[in-house]
């Protein structure tokens, strides 16, 4: 290790730190002033399409703000924490949606980091090599399955699934909580939240498995030498320590879950209110923005979607930003 | 020869053969292993003097494709016998290796009774016990009794292998096995580990695969040589390194190969 850090630290003081004139000179020379006609083309080629995509996200960013701009004069911070949507009226608050948006997200990664670090765990301690490569690809076939095919699995099957055995089940047993209360529908937050929770294992147990990965044999042998079981030497070297690394995934997933649209608009059963049930209907921010732009007939409704898509903009955005720099920061331990 | 050596053996290995998938890295030994004594396994690279010693205590048969087979008695019992748990094994040999493994986890005092809780251990009077001995026992007692809770991978190289030995001792083996211990280390943490096998060897028998001679004429009482796999010659430390049966001895310990 400490080789490699010194050679590391020898690279990186390489052409910078170095102010030899002979050495500058050279370095002019390899510039690309003195590049093939060819090659400075592709150069520009190359950094106009890199610069032109982070282009492309301000100008969206702006877009939105644009258009946002006539709600966030008229209700300023109210319209995130208002709850009554009355387009008839100019009546605008997405708090249902951001309601609706988190329940189902969490509600997701709820059910699939358990599934998902298991999966990865099987894959990457337990599984023999040829039958973890061949589930590991099964999996990431999920995440590549069209999302409407996923809303109309779970309205042909799923819905009437839940409607017609787990959630009577639930009510019966479990109804004394306000979770397992009301009219089972099917459609509503618990479905969309399995829905999700299928969608993103494969973020979450794909990432996983990389940080358990990069985790060194010694590491493992340190626990078994000790006379750990299988279980333990999981718990001891593995599981101890990727906290870090299984936050960042599940945040990713988290960031997938929160920005899925098509799926939940198809199965969340559109209903603009709160409730306190996981088989009421709801809402989310993407679905409310799929289910009402074609119809939007006011700019001042036009203005609040493009807003309620400004702040999933935003958090989705956070949320990406804080899982990478965590599975970076992970990675540069390992 | 001393009176040490003529006590029963603590380890019988007989027929020892081990593969990686179909290379056989350890081809038929059978030695055996005094108590009390410091036993060192020398060898050029590659000659299976690792992979004989993670043998004496199972731990070879956990890499993919790896297998073994023979006898290794610990004190009359056959550990590759039908119906003997590896774990259990582990738990009686303890292991040191090559690059210091400390859990990253951990702090220091987890990681010195992490074996005894792996064993159902949870009164915190023994286990604070236990800690404090087998630090002392590793010689490093001093250095660390001021910081138990801190990371055991904040501590230096030498240290960190230290508490490896410490963590092994924790549950009292009557083998401890070193894989490579000093290759990672320093001179100065290399001699303070050899300090401590010398006083270690009063209560636990030790195995310890070296590439380092000097280390094996140093330390050990007795010592075996491996060939691509065979035992070329085991015996005394001091006959073996002045007076050699083998040829093949005589020439790897002069240096003209390996």
């Amino acid at each position: 290790m400490k080789a490699e850090a010194l050679e590391n630290s020898a690279a990186m003081q390489g052409p910078w730190s170095i102010s030899l004139p002979t050495v500058k000179r050279f370095k002019i020379k390899a510039g690309r002033g003195d590049l093939h006609w060819g090659d400075r083309l592709f150069f520009w080629l190359m950094s106009t399409a890199a610069v032109g995509i982070c282009g492309l996200l301000g100008l969206i960013l702006a877009f939105l703000v644009y258009s946002a701009l006539p709600t966030i004069t008229q209700f300023g911070w109210a319209f995130l924490v208002e709850k009554s949507w009355d387009p008839v009226n100019g009546e605008f608050g997405a708090l249902a949606f951001v309601f609706g948006t988190v329940v189902s997200s969490l509600l997701a990664l709820l059910v699939a980091t358990p599934l998902s670090v298991g999966i990865a765990l099987f894959l990457n301690e337990l599984a023999p090599r040829r039958v973890a490569k061949g589930i590991g690809f099964l999996i990431e076939m999920l995440a590549a399955i069209p999302s409407v095919v996923y809303g109309l699995w779970g309205i042909f099957v799923l819905a009437p699934w839940l409607r017609t055995t787990v959630q009577p089940f639930l009510g019966d047993w479990f109804g004394f909580l306000p979770l397992f209360q009301g009219p089972p529908y099917g459609v509503g937050l618990m479905t969309s939240g399995i829905i999700l929770a299928i969608m993103v294992i494969p973020t979450i147990s794909s990432l996983s498995k990389e940080v358990f990965r990069a985790i060194p044999r010694a590491n493992r042998e340190a626990a078994l030498a000790l006379g750990a079981t299988r279980w333990e030497t999981m718990r001891l070297s593995v599981l101890k320590s990727s906290k870090t690394g299984i936050f960042g995934a599940v945040i990713l997933g988290l960031g997938r879950a929160l920005g899925e649209t098509m799926a939940v608009t198809m199965v969340i059963g559109n209903r603009n209110d709160i409730s306190s049930s996981l088989f009421a209907p709801a809402q989310t921010m993407a679905s409310i923005i799929a289910n009402e732009y074609a119809e939007a007939t006011t700019s001042l409704h036009l203005s609040a979607l493009a807003e309620v898509g400004l702040a999933l903009f935003a958090v989705t955005f956070l949320i990406n930003g804080l899982a990478r720099l965590l599975i970076w920061r992970m990675k540069g331990r390992a | 020869m001393e009176a040490s050596t003529q006590q029963d053996p603590i380890l019988r290995i007989r027929s020892l053969n081990a593969w990686f998938g179909e290379s056989h890295a350890v081809k038929d030994v059978s030695l055996d292993i005094s108590p009390n004594a410091v036993t060192a396994i020398i060898g050029p690279s590659g000659c299976g003097k690792s992979t004989f010693i993670r043998c004496l205590n199972r731990l070879h048969e956990e890499v993919p494709s790896a297998g073994a087979a023979g006898e290794v008695l610990l004190s009359g019992m056959n550990i590759y016998g039908e119906g003997v748990d590896p774990v259990g094994i582990r738990r009686k040999i303890g292991m040191v290796f090559q690059k210091p493994n400390p859990f990253p986890a951990l702090s220091i005092f987890d990681n010195v009774v992490s074996g005894l809780r792996l064993g159902g251990v949870r009164r915190r009077s023994i286990l604070v016990e236990v800690a404090e001995r087998s630090l002392r026992q590793a010689a490093l007692w001093d250095e660390v009794k001021d910081k138990l809770h801190a990371p055991g991978t904040g501590l230096s190289g030498g240290q960190q292998q230290r508490l490896c030995i410490a963590r092994a001792l924790a549950v009292d083996p009557p083998v401890l096995l070193m894989d490579e211990p000093t290759s990672a280390l320093d001179p100065i943490a290399t001699a303070k580990i050899e300090e401590l096998v010398l006083e270690l060897k009063k209560q636990v028998t030790i195995v310890i695969v070296t590439h380092n001679m000097q280390q094996a004429a140093r330390i050990s009482d007795r010592t075996a040589f491996f060939l691509m796999g065979e035992l070329v010659e085991y015996g005394e430390t001091s006959t073996v390194f002045t007076v050699p049966k083998e040829e093949r001895t005589e020439r790897y310990i002069t240096g003209k190969f390996g």
